[in-house]
This record gives structure tokens, sequence and C-alpha cells, in this order.
């Protein structure tokens, strides 16, 4: 018979210390322990370098055709990718990720690509975390039919499949990045007021709240100097991994045609509106795609690192 | 266990309440006249009095509302203007294809991904669990429409006049036609009719038409035809599926009647499957239920690329011509569907773990 270990619950030694260790030091050490999590990491480092310097580091303007800038160049549209180190001819100019259809250097509309999905992930989650959690927070809080009401709404919220709300959200208020950016928003909301709803209903009942209240703090000190701020870890996780998915969705919204309109560098645009060339001209569509993939991997797996590390039930799972 | 499903009932009711309510307020908010976006801006003023009129939008917003329920109780979805068509004949007209499509990239998805978990979680940290993980952590994020043309790329053009070449687009080559099982069997149906709406809905199902007519080479030629679109909209769902099967094995195994059953020297192979898996599944059936959101979703994406003409590809031409009819009405049927698939999974669920039903 074979015999098979099964790798015991190994006890946390970190936590159990005596030293006096913050709950984000032995978080993250955790985190950097975990070999997955230092790679969304260090993808998120570059991504963040990117976008921090796409002004500096592009070669070209991300909205101006080559026409424009070097009319005295013989580029087609959609041209393949040149890098002269790796055989190009010199006398062609360099387009590491080649030309799109409107003759613009892809690899710079790739970089200012960066710092929009980063700021379309932030600005979403950031929206959709501030109105959900004070609907969570009050729900738990208040209970009764303040409760009832809010999570009523957020379950038909969650109805819908998600993209598909968003798409119908769009289509009423008009495409447009800032407006699917609302509908993602607005979509992404009943995650996180469940989630601080959750947290808030088991600290309200603890007793340092109690004490609190007994000491004649008001609702609003109790709800977010007291009870919020122990509810965070939670809220830390689904954010992290939500960025992951509102950049999934707002990638897709603008494949569409719903989201970010010509000419603006948004990766999904870019792909969607290069989509029917996949067979003359592939790497209009690799580049921008493998670019979204590795944005949402990037946070996906700082996500997973950051829920296994704040909590250590999980560790033994991952 | 009936209590258990009355209760359940009774609580989707507000729900759909709230979407009937969600997708009505959606159709007002839409700047202009609604006749003029439901039938296009070239309407008349005749036309849209009448159409008010016949809409009951010249009353008040609540009664408005009632008629709108009312409608939808009717199995009125409302009208398309593009295809001068009732919601509801284009669904039964499109359903089928997305249906075919969603199935399909649902059993590649747990046929693949469930036993990946398994192995996964029975070999812990062993290079097949490492590549598994990092497969499935790249799986939950690929962009469905990048990976939906990518492979479109690959098995149609890189891999040209190989064994492995697939078709990039449609449902069937040129030239080939499906005839409706009911018309090679010979049965009368009347047009419009119950029996005769639910055959032609499964008889526009390829695959299954195929198989009921016995022809082969529609049936060769609908699989290859399917089989990348299947396989780009079950990525993300098959990822989920691993990683939860993985998670939920893991927790399972470190069990103490795991170790009593190896204990009383069981064979391995019965340990896994009769005494783990078993327990490991319940989790799955949530993951797999919400997965069939995602493909809903996913088949507006896949259905774009592969140039399907299912509910997908007609929300996103109802999009792009501003068609709110399209929009609406299919919005509110998947959103109702969508309900209805989390009542079958609740209920499942409440069948297979005894604890949530006598809660």
């Amino acid at each position: 018979m074979t015999t098979q270990t099964v790798s015991p619950l190994k006890l946390d030694t970190e936590a159990l210390s005596l030293d006096s260790v913050s709950l984000w030091q032995i978080t993250r050490r955790r985190l950097f322990r975990r070999k997955s999590s230092v790679v969304g990491m260090i993808i998120l480092a570059i991504l963040i370098l990117i976008a921090l310097t796409a002004q500096w580091i592009a070669p070209y303007s991300p909205i101006l055709s080559m026409l424009d800038v070097k009319p005295s160049q013989n580029i087609q549209k959609r041209s393949a990718p040149c890098i002269h180190m790796l055989g190009c001819p010199q006398d062609q100019p360099q387009h590491i990720m080649g030309t799109d259809g409107n003759i613009r250097d892809e690899f710079s509309r790739m970089l200012y690509g960066a710092r929009l999905s980063l700021i379309i992930g932030l600005s979403t989650v950031s929206f959709a975390i501030v109105i959900g959690t004070v609907l969570g927070a009050l729900g738990g809080y208040f209970g009764g039919w303040v409760d009832n009401i809010i999570m009523r709404v957020m379950d038909v919220l969650l109805a819908f499949p998600s993209l598909l709300l968003a798409i119908a959200i769009v289509t009423v208020i008009g495409p447009g990045l800032i407006n699917a950016l609302i509908a993602i928003g607005i979509v992404s909301i009943p995650a996180y007021a469940r989630v601080v709803r959750g947290s808030v209903l088991s600290i309200r009942e603890m007793d340092y709240v109690s004490a609190s209240r007994a000491l004649g703090g008001n609702t609003y000190e109790i709800l977010f100097k007291r009870i919020l701020p122990n509810a965070l870890t939670p809220l830390i996780v689904q954010g992290t991994l939500g960025i992951a998915s509102a950049i999934l969705d707002a990638a897709a919204l603008s494949f569409l045609g719903l989201g970010a309109q010509p000419p603006t560098p948004e990766w999904g645009a870019m792909l969607g509106s290069e989509r029917n060339q996949v067979f003359t001209a592939p790497h209009l569509v690799f580049f921008p795609g493998l670019a979204i993939m590795l944005t949402v991997l990037a946070f996906n797996l700082l996500g997973d690192g950051l829920r296994d590390a704040l909590d250590p039930r999980l560790a033994h799972m991952s | 266990m009936t209590t258990y499903i009355l209760r359940r009932l009774l609580l989707s009711i507000p729900v759909l309440f709230g979407i009937l309510f969600a997708t009505f307020a959606l159709a007002r908010l839409i700047p202009g006249d609604p006749c003029r976006a439901m039938l296009g801006e070239k309407a008349t003023k005749v036309v849209c009095d009448e159409f008010n009129h016949r809409h009951g939008l010249d009353r008040p917003i609540p009664i408005q509302f009632g008629v709108y329920v009312n409608e939808i109780a009717h199995g009125d979805f409302g009208n398309s203007f593009r295809y001068s068509k009732p919601i509801t004949e284009l669904l039964m007209e499109r359903l089928p294809i997305t249906v075919e499509l969603s199935f399909a990239a649902l059993l590649v998805s747990i046929f693949v991904g469930i036993p990946l978990g398994v192995i996964s979680a029975v070999r812990h940290n062993s290079w097949v669990d490492v590549v598994t993980m990092m497969w499935a952590n790249v799986g939950v994020s690929m962009p469905v429409f990048w990976l939906g043309l990518m492979l479109a790329y690959i098995f149609a053009l890189a891999l040209k006049d190989t064994p492995f070449q697939l078709p990039p687009s449609g449902r069937l080559s040129p030239g080939l036609i499906t005839i409706p099982f009911f018309e090679t069997w010979g049965l009368e149906l009347a047009k419009g009719s119950f029996f005769y709406n639910i055959s032609d809905f499964f008889s526009r199902m390829n695959i299954f038409n195929a198989l009921l007519t016995g022809n082969w080479e529609v049936l060769k030629d609908a699989v290859t035809h399917l089989i990348l679109p299947a396989f780009a909209l079950s990525t993300i769902p098959m990822a989920l599926i691993a990683r939860m099967t993985r998670s939920s094995m893991l927790e399972v195994l470190g069990q103490d009647y795991i170790r009593t059953a190896r204990a009383k020297g069981l064979v391995r192979r019965a340990v896994i499957m009769k005494h783990a898996f078993r327990n490991a599944l319940l989790p799955l059936a949530t993951v797999i239920g919400l997965s069939l959101g995602g493909l809903l979703g996913g088949a507006v994406l896949t259905e774009t690329v592969f140039n399907l003409s299912g509910v997908g590809r007609i929300l996103y031409d109802g999009i792009t011509a501003r068609d709110y009819g399209i929009v609406q009405g299919f919005t509110v049927v998947i959103a109702m569907f969508f309900v209805a698939l989390n009542l079958i999974v609740d209920v499942s669920y409440a069948y297979l773990d005894p604890r949530i039903r006598l809660n």
C-alpha cells in the first residue's frame, strides 16, 4: 500500500512570537515568502514604473501618426515589428512592436496603455469600495429595514452577469471611458458591500465596541473609527482581486467599442480596433492582449498572496 | 426539502421584481424619448404617439411599470427595430447557438478542470501541482477575446494544411446544410405550436440535431467549428474549477476520516475517489453555478470573435446599432435565466448538504 503524508498544519511561530510584531509586518513577511506573490509584485512594479515614465521612455507619440512625426520615412501601416538588434535592416525605422492601422508606433501606445490600465483598475475599485463600504457598513451596523433594503438592491445587482450589466449601463449612459468606468464601478459595488457588512456584523458585537458605546461614543465615531478600521483586512484582499477583474471588464468593454474611444491608447480598444487584422498583422492583437493578461495576472497573484498572508487559516492550502 | 425550495423561491421574487425595475429604469433613463430609442430616429410623431399609447408610455410611471411587468409575464419582451421582430422570436432563433456553445464550454471546463484539481491536490507541491496552478492563475487572468483571436490565428493560419487546422469562424462549412430532425423524421408539427417551437429550438443546435438525424458529416463539421470557441470560453471557468477542486480536496484530505480510511487499509484510489472526492464536490456546485453567469457574459465576447450568431453576437449588434429593445429584452431574459440558475445551484447544494436546508 502506498502511503501519503498529508502536510500537517504548520505552527505559525511568527504570529505566536512574543516580540511585538504588527499585523502588517507579519503580512509583509508572509507575502515575500510566497513565490507567486513576489512574481505578481515584480510585474506590478514594472508596470507602475512604465506608467510613471511613459512620456520619457516612449519613442514616439501615442496618438500622432508617423506621417506627422517623420513624414520623410517610408512607413507602411501595420508594419511588422522591426528591431535593429535582431537583424532588422538599419535603413528601416525601428518599431519594436510595429505600427498600427493609423501608422502609429505600437510600442509607444502600449507604454501609455499601462498608465490607463492602472488608472482604470484603481479608480473603479476606489469608487466601488467607497460606496460599497458605506452601504455595507450602514446595513451591517443598523440592521433591520436599512440592511434589508440595501442588501436586496445588492442582490438585484448580483443577479446580472457583471459584464452584461456593465454593457447595459454603458448602452444607456453612452459609450466612453469614463462611462465604462462608472458602469464597472456600479457593477462591483455589491462585492464590497457584502464583505464590509459581514465584517461589521461580527465586529459590532465585540466588547471594545460595547465599551466605546458605553463611554458615550456617537454612531459615526463607533462605526468609522472603531469598527471599520478593523474590517479592512478582507476589503484589501477583495479590492486587489477586484482591480484585476475591473481591468479585464474595462478591456472587454473597450474591445466591444463601449469603453475608451480612438485614439486613446487603451489596450482593449487597441486590440478591438485591429481584431479583423489578426491574420495579417497578429502582433497588433498579440501585444495588447498579453499586456492585459500580465496586468490582471499580477493583481490576481498579489490578491491571492494577500488573502493567504492575512488569513493564516488558509495558508496550509496554498 | 420542500420547505427549503419554497422559501428559496419566495426569496427570489423580490430579486425578480428588482431586475424588472432595474431594466425598466434603464429604458427610461435612455436620453431622448423611448419611442425613437426603440423604433429608430426616423419614427414620425404619429407612429410615436401610437407606440406610446400601445405601450402605455403616455400614462403615469407606476402604471407604466405595471404594464411592463404584465407584458413580461405574458412573454412579451418587446421588439427589435433593427430586425423588426419580437425579442422572443429572436431569442428562440439565437439562444440554441449560445446554449450549445456554453454547454460545450462547461463540459470542457468540468471534465478538464476537476481531474486537474484532484491530481494537483493528491500530488500536492509536486511539479504537476505547480504547473497546474500556474496555468490556472494565467487562465483566470486571460481576456477571453484575446485568447479567442490567438487560437484562431494559431489553428487557422499557423497550423494551416496540418491535421490540426481548425476553422476560425462560423458554425458550419459553406455548402453544408442541416435539416431539422423533425422534418427528417417526417413529423407533422403545426408551425407555431408548442411542440414545433420546442423541436425547432433544439434542432438549431447543430451537434444535437446531427446526432438525432445521424448526419455524421455535419456532426464532424459542427464539432470542429465548436472546438476553438468552446475552448476559449471554457478557460476561465476551467481554471476556477481546477483551483476550487484543489483547495477543497486539500481540505478534505486533511480530515480525520481520511486518515481512518487509510488506516483501515483501503486502497489509495478508493480513499481519494470515494471518501475525499465526493465530499470535496460540494463547494464545486457553487463555483460551477457562478461560472455559468461568467459563461453568458463571455459568450458576448466569444461569439463576437468567432462570428457565431448567438445571443451574445446579437447583443453586440444591438449595442452597435443602438437597438435598446434588444439590449433591454436580452438583459431581462439573461438576468432571469441567471436567477433561475442560482436557484438550481442553491437547491442542489441543499440536496447535497442537509446542514444547509436544516439551518
